[in-house]
Formats: structure tokens, C-alpha cells, sequence
């Protein structure tokens, strides 16, 4: 235990970058988004917001209408539960405090340009850049208002308020599929560089 | 396959049974959802549970769709009304939306229909429409959501249904109302008890200020605008008051049984 510690304080490389609480819930969130994301093509098949455009079986989740509500309402539970400890645990840890801000315009501006041009270091995983601070923050911000659009349209009689803050069931099912593509696109960014910058995929699975 | 089996029944075709059988699912695709599950075996590394084997997958699904009955029951406040519209924000044409075309929609003959009423009620007495359309009636203009998504807004009349349960003497704490109705292939739904009796639950004859159109349900359906579309049954012939949970055409294939606002 003594040396353990003592190999800890002296290589300053292995500190722990990713702590276990958000490797647990980042990969615990993966699988729901994806389940959610999945399962939500389906549903908006039965009824699609924009005439020309329906999603492939390959990528949607259930086989039916049916079917893709039994895993949506069943995802959303691992989604809401997951997402409220690591907003409670973000917050009261100072994790997001910490990591995610202060985000300034300047800084992303700078932090945007030296990224397309292969400038931006990677160097220390345990400092996000602008760009990062802002995709993650706002992410964050949108997976809040996803749930809530959500709920404002499981519930619109109970929770009736919540869907009128929406401006109504019709904009609320917008705003979902909009926030929806959000989380989509963030993926794709997300996942590519996480394949560009490998250790910090390391990072994310093993803590360092 | 076991439920299936267990309907055969000795001196009836097997082969014309499976084939009404098939006709009950409009759908092949329905039958799908749990084939879905086999394209997330990678999950199953992640999850721990066996998300290959279909039938778990379903059976865990059918536990997690159970439980949300619960908390949507448990979430229902009786008090909460759907919110309510002025009649310029009706959407007309209010689509026409079952699972067969509206060619196929029952036919009914007014003057020979009667709702029948059994169950753990006082009153057994069946109703005709004459009847029926004595009873002091309430409008209202909710908003219909189809569990496919869409939304549309309309005008319904008619008696509320704590009303007419109080009427006939029901037993009010009983669990359900399960309702039948004529629709082709037999659409049946249970009503669970306190959202039988909220308010707005109601015994709908008329549809903008007009008798129910056969589109929309005639004689009578049932609005509840607490509840999915799937929910309020048209075409109704019998209510029955019980305990017992009998489940519904819907409900059956797997939509959640609860299914509220």
C-alpha cells in the first residue's frame, strides 16, 4: 500500500486524469444515449416530423413503434438517473466548476483556429482546452433539455407546465428531435477525436 | 408459441386459426421489436446482462413497462385537468386514425345498439342511445395525442363517465373499466379506476357539436384525455366494471398499459 502510494506521488504521468465515478458514468450514459437515440428513431418513425425524411431499420431499435417505446421508456430510466448523479456529483465534487469553466469567446476562437490548423497541444489531459470546455458544457445543457422536452411530451397533462414552458406539446416534440441531432453531431465530433487523440480514450477507460 | 397452443381448441382448423391469427397482427414488424435486441450484442459486454437472448430482453422490457404502469399511476394527480382550447384552435380535418381504413370501420344501426354493462355494478340493465342521450352532458375541446407522436385538437360532448358509473352503482373502488367495442377483430381496453373517474373522463356522443360521425366512434366512445389515443375506445357495446386485469387489444402487443398524459 506505502509503495503504492509512493510510485503516485513520484511519476506525476499516472495521476489519475478520469476519475472512476465519471468512467462509470460516462460509459453507463453511453449505452442509454445510444439505446435512447436508437430506440427514438423508431418512435419518430411512426409519425415524422419532416415529410422526407425517415430513418433506416439498420439504426433504429425496437422493430416496431411498439417495441422502440418499451426500450425508450425502459433507456430513460438508466438516462435520468445516471445523468441527475453525475450532475449532483459534478456540482457538489467542483468538477464542473473546475474543468468546464471559466469558457471565454476569445479563448475558443483561439482554441478553434489552433485546432484546425494541428496546433492545439494535447500534452495534459487533465486540462480541457476551450473548445473542449465548450462542446462539454453545452452538451451537458442540452442533455438537460432533451429530459425535459422528453418529459414535457410523456406527460403533458401532469406535467403540464413543463410542456407550456416548451411552448406546447407540437414545438416540444422539436425541440427533442432538434436536441436529439445536437447529441448526434457532438458524437460524431466527439468519437473522432477521441480516435485522434487515443490516450485520452486510455484515459477514459482505465483513469490515466 | 405457448400462449397460442393454449388456444387451440379440438374440432377447429389449425391452419385457418394461425391465419386469423396473422390477420390479428396488421404488422409482421410488431412481432420484430425483440429481433432489434440481437444488433446490440456488443452491449452485452458493457451491460452484463444477456442482451443476445431475446426473450430475457423482453421479459425485462415487459418488468420495466409493469413498473412504469405503477409510476404513472402513482404520478397521476386526479385533481390536474388536460388543459382545455377555444374551438378556433380545432383541427379540422381531425384525422380519421385506426388500424384498418375507414371503409372498414364499423357500421352500427342506433336504433338496435345497446352498451351493456356488467361486472361489480348494482344496475346490469343494458342502455339505448335514446336512453343514454337523456343524460346532462358537458363539452369539452382537449388536445387527442396518438402514441405515434401526432397531435390533434377537437370538440367532444357528452356525460362524464364518474357520472354514469354513479348511476349504475359501481363498485368505485373495483380496478378497472374494460371496455369492447366493435371495431373489426375485437378492440377491447381496460381504464384503470381513478382516471375512469377524473373529470374529463366521458361517454363522448357527439363530436363538434355533432352526433359522433362513424369516423370517430359512433354511437359512442369513450375521451379520455388523460390518456394516449390507443386509450379512448370508439364504438363502444359494453363496459364492464372489475378487478381483474384483462388486458386490451393494444395493450396486449405491447404498447404500456397505462399509457398517460
Amino acid at each position: 500500500m506505502s509503495s503504492l502510494t509512493a510510485t503516485r506521488t513520484t511519476t506525476s504521468p499516472s495521476k489519475v486524469i478520469q476519475p472512476a465515478w465519471v468512467r462509470a458514468m460516462h460509459w453507463t450514459n453511453a449505452v442509454a444515449i445510444i439505446l435512447m437515440i436508437m430506440s427514438g428513431l423508431q418512435v419518430y418513425n411512426a409519425s415524422p416530423l419532416f415529410r422526407s425524411l425517415t430513418f433506416s431499420h439498420s439504426i433504429t431499435l425496437g422493430g416496431w413503434l411498439g417495441g422502440a417505446l418499451l426500450w425508450h421508456f425502459a433507456a430513460m430510466w438508466l438516462l435520468m438517473i445516471n445523468g441527475l448523479a453525475y450532475l449532483i456529483t459534478g456540482f457538489a465534487t467542483g468538477r464542473f466548476a473546475k474543468k468546464l469553466f471559466p469558457i471565454s469567446i476569445r479563448g475558443v476562437i483561439s482554441d478553434v483556429t489552433a485546432a484546425l490548423t494541428f496546433k492545439l497541444s494535447h500534452d495534459d489531459l487533465s486540462k480541457y482546452n476551450q473548445v473542449q470546455k465548450i462542446l462539454y458544457a453545452g452538451i451537458i445543457a442540452v442533455g438537460i433539455v432533451i429530459v425535459l422536452s422528453g418529459l414535457s411530451i410523456w406527460k403533458p397533462v401532469q406535467l403540464q407546465y413543463l410542456t407550456a414552458l416548451f411552448g406546447g406539446y407540437d414545438i416540444a416534440r422539436y425541440v427533442h428531435f432538434f436536441c436529439m441531432s445536437a447529441i448526434v453531431a457532438f458524437l460524431a465530433i466527439h468519437v473522432l477525436l477521441a480516435l485522434l487523440v487515443p490516450k485520452s480514450l486510455r484515459a477514459m477507460i482505465i483513469g490515466r | 408459441m405457448g400462449r397460442l397452443r393454449k388456444l387451440l381448441i379440438p374440432g377447429v382448423d389449425k391452419q385457418l386459426l394461425v391465419k386469423d391469427a396473422t390477420k390479428v397482427m396488421p404488422d409482421l414488424a410488431r412481432r420484430r421489436f425483440i429481433s432489434g435486441g440481437a444488433s446490440l450484442g456488443a452491449l452485452t459486454l458493457l451491460t452484463g446482462c444477456d442482451v443476445l437472448d431475446s426473450s430475457s430482453a423482453e421479459e425485462m422490457l415487459k418488468r420495466v413497462s409493469k413498473f412504469n404502469d405503477a409510476f404513472q399511476a402513482f404520478i397521476f394527480n386526479p385533481d390536474a385537468m388536460a388543459p382545455t382550447f377555444p374551438e378556433s384552435a380545432i383541427t379540422k380535418p381531425f384525422p380519421f386514425n385506426a388500424y384498418y381504413e375507414i371503409d372498414d370501420a364499423p357500421e352500427i344501426d342506433g336504433a338496435d345498439w345497446k352498451l351493456e354493462v356488467r361486472g361489480l355494478v348494482d344496475n346490469k340493465k343494458s342502455w339505448t342511445l335514446e336512453e343514454l342521450y337523456k343524460l346532462p352532458q358537458v363539452k369539452q375541446v382537449t388536445r387527442h395525442i396518438c402514441v405515434e407522436g401526432w397531435s390533434a385538437i377537437g370538440s367532444w360532448t357528452g356525460t362524464p363517465l364518474r357520472d354514469f358509473l354513479k348511476l349504475v352503482g359501481a363498485d368505485t373502488r373495483a380496478k378497472y373499466c374494460w371496455f369492447q367495442c366493435a371495431d373489426k377483430e375485437g378492440y377491447n381496453s381496460p381504464l384503470d379506476m381513478r382516471t375512469a373517474l377524473h373529470p374529463q373522463t366521458q361517454m363522448t356522443f357527439k363530436f363538434g357539436d355533432e352526433i359522433l360521425p362513424r369516423a370517430y366512434g359512433f354511437p359512442m366512445k369513450i375521451r379520455v384525455p388523460t390518456k394516449l389515443g390507443f386509450k379512448n375506445p370508439k364504438y363502444v357495446i359494453s363496459m364492464e366494471v372489475t378487478n381483474d386485469y384483462k388486458g386490451g387489444y393494444w395493450e396486449d402487443q405491447g404498447y404500456n398499459s397505462f399509457s398517460g398524459s
